[in-house]
């Protein structure tokens, strides 16, 4: 009885179509914002820190990249490169350009991995699949080698330089809390243009290459530009987490944070979370986030601690079964199985 | 053949030539499925390909909407002669068609299917559509209405939210035909809209093609096996076998025609109904 859509009768299109049709869904978001802000002020900043921040960023980088390899049916490892793009991007941006806003250089920032992610998705006009795979990998590899250039990093000798504090209209976003706030605000706007851009036209072209780029191409979609845009969405947002990954995670910028391992994991979250899922982005973030977390936990707290191999072991097990399971039973991941849950909600108690 | 045919009593008066056809040849390595084939198809028309299996009658609605592009010959639409054109150029032009195995877009819903076949009408960008604003929203009130009347119009109402692979056959190319009408074509290319339908099935569907070139004087050239129903609902056929036109002519020319009668004959056992 909790989650009904009986009696709610869409009385206009405009009704249907709205971001969120069912009422419950609505509430349940708003509840979940109204908490994702009061919560930073009943934890420690180790849980901030350790948790939630890691969260608010990956589900950001798993929107994106879900846009490219959900919605679109392209396939890209070359995630952490473009966190990377984003990150030093906005970096290089405030350390030579006098006075440039933080936030300015953050959407250029975005916008530079976009560049990127369009350069690198060329070959996606031509290849699909394994040969696409192969290239994004590339593209991972390349990108990291080329923002290793001293350049890129001020010269500095480490190769590692530490990222410039964000002030915004006289708010220094500096504490735990603050860049919690901050990540989450940016999430939040960019959670809302995702989904809105999904159930758009543009979501729909892009699905429709996804389906079937030949019936896409003989209703008048071009499979070019088509492609190229889901490439530069993808990266833009990927792009975004790069940066507040660096500057609000990390509070440093190495090249080597974006390693390959940030791009599977990436891929990891948007195949258990659910492909073609807005919703299940933030579950497979959730999800990758706190999973190493309770094996670092649990075991401790039932007397029996695991050494940290073992846990690692343990990690990959659990992820690399999931996404076979993930991958062969149910490629809408885990937000397929919460809206079965809510459909046996609605019927709930009776069955039938 | 180079008469004119007389108009079927009931339809109306075929217009201006639409799309000209001339001595189009295609092959493929060594086999060439077409050879040599001409017509022209006018407005307002119910124009059928018809012949036996592999006779070229796919590889011709192919080549028209620029998919295949022809070895030698001309394309004429609208009096203009193209050039190698990709199949959205053809689909800017106004050209939609359905496939012999139906190509829809089997994640998305019946709704979604049928919106996407209208975007070619959406002209909100991507930043309009990410914000949601404007033209964004008002453009997909807009085709909601207009798709919303195709899903009347086909009598698919209670699965306008179903994805559409899990519907059935029939269904699936009934969504199909509603894709391509949303593109409010000029001319629709139907690719044997009823196969694999049983017959309250192929009856509705022939229902649907006369409706929408009826109301909408749309042009339509369907390929189809059914022989009584290319008969009932043709104005005009075309004769393919082995890649050459062997006949062309109303209904009752066709079925009058030696060579057709006798490319017939030899392929209508295996053909069943
Ligand atoms: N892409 C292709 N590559 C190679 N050969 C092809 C291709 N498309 C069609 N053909 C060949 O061209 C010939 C005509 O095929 P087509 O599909 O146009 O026949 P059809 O009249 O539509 O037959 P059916 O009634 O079985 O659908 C066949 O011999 C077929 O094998
Ligand atoms: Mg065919």
């Amino acid at each position: 009885m909790l989650y009904r859509e009986s009696g709610q009768f869409k009385t206009t299109y405009a009704a249907d179509q709205a971001i969120l049709p069912i009422k419950q869904d609505l509430y349940f978001v708003i509840l979940a914002i109204l908490i994702a802000v009061a919560i930073p002020f009943f934890v420690s900043n180790y849980v901030i820190q350790a948790l939630l921040l890691p969260f608010l960023i990956y589900s950001l980088a798993a929107i994106g990249l879900n846009i490219l390899v959900g919605y679109c049916g392209q396939i890209s490892l070359g995630t952490g490169g473009f966190m990377a793009v984003g990150a030093f991007a906005a970096w290089n941006l405030m350390a030579r350009i006098p006075d440039m806003p933080p936030l300015v250089a953050f959407i250029l920032a975005g916008l530079i991995a976009a560049g990127a992610g369009i350069l690198f998705g060329l070959p996606a006009l031509r290849i699909k699949g394994f040969y696409l795979a192969v290239t994004t990998l590339a593209a991972q590899f390349f990108l990291i080698w080329l923002l290793q250039r001293p350049w890129f990093v001020g010269y500095s000798p480490t190769g590692v330089i530490s990222a410039q504090t964000i002030e915004i209209l006289g708010w220094r976003v500096d504490t735990p809390v603050d860049r919690y706030l901050f990540a989450l605000a940016v999430l939040i706007v960019m959670a809302l243009v995702a989904k809105n851009l999904v159930r758009s036209a543009t979501g729909r072209k892009w699905m429709a290459i996804r389906d079937m780029d030949v019936a896409a191409e003989i209703i008048g979609i071009r499979p070019m530009i088509t492609k190229l845009k889901a490439f530069a969405v993808s990266s833009f947002f990927v792009g975004i987490a790069g940066v507040l990954w660096a500057y609000l995670y990390l509070g440093q910028l190495e090249a080597e944070a974006f390693d390959i391992y940030t791009s599977f994991d990436v891929l990891f979250m948007v195949i258990i979370g659910g492909l073609g899922s807005i919703l299940g982005s933030f579950l497979g973030a959730a999800f990758v986030v706190i999973v190493p977390i309770l094996l670092n936990v649990i075991p401790g707290a039932l007397g029996l601690p695991l050494g940290t191999a073992m846990i690692s072991y343990i990690e990959i097990f659990i992820f690399g079964s999931l996404i076979i399971f993930f991958l062969i039973v149910e490629p809408h991941g885990l937000a397929r199985l919460w809206s079965i849950a809510k459909q046996k909600l609605r019927l709930w108690p009776f069955p039938y | 053949m180079a008469a004119q045919p007389e108009p079927k009593p009931g339809h109306r008066q075929a217009g201006e030539i639409l799309l000209k056809v001339e001595n189009v040849d295609l092959a493929f390595g060594g086999v060439r499925a077409l050879r040599e084939v001409s017509f022209e198809v006018r407005r307002q028309q119910i124009f059928a390909i018809i012949g036996p299996n592999g006779a070229g009658k796919s590889s011709m609605l192919n080549c028209i909407n620029g998919f295949y592009h022809p070895n030698s010959g001309t394309i004429a639409y609208k009096g203009a002669p193209r050039k190698r054109m990709r199949p959205y150029q053809a689909a800017t032009q106004g050209i939609a068609r359905t496939f012999q195995n139906i190509a829809l877009f089997k994640g998305m819903s019946t709704l979604d299917n049928i919106m996407t076949g209208r975007h070619l009408k959406a002209k909100a960008t991507l930043l309009e559509n990410a914000i949601w604003f404007g033209r964004a929203q008002r453009e997909e009130m807009e085709h909601r209405k207009f798709c919303e009347g195709i899903i009347d119009f086909l009598e698919i109402q209670q699965h306008r939210k179903t994805p559409v692979g899990t519907l059935p056959y029939g269904l699936q190319k009934r969504v199909e035909l509603g894709r391509a009408l949303a593109a409010e074509p000029e001319l629709l290319l139907l690719d044997e809209p009823m196969a694999g339908m049983n017959l309250e099935e192929k009856q509705d569907m022939a229902r649907f093609i006369l409706d929408v070139n009826d109301e909408f004087g749309m042009t339509i050239c369907l390929i189809e096996h059914d022989m009584a129903v290319v008969m009932d609902l043709s104005d005009h056929i075309v004769v393919l076998d082995h890649g050459e036109k062997i006949g062309e002519g109303s209904p009752e020319e066709v079925s009058s025609n030696p060579r057709v009668i006798e490319a017939y004959l030899g392929t209508s056992e295996e053909e069943g109904a």
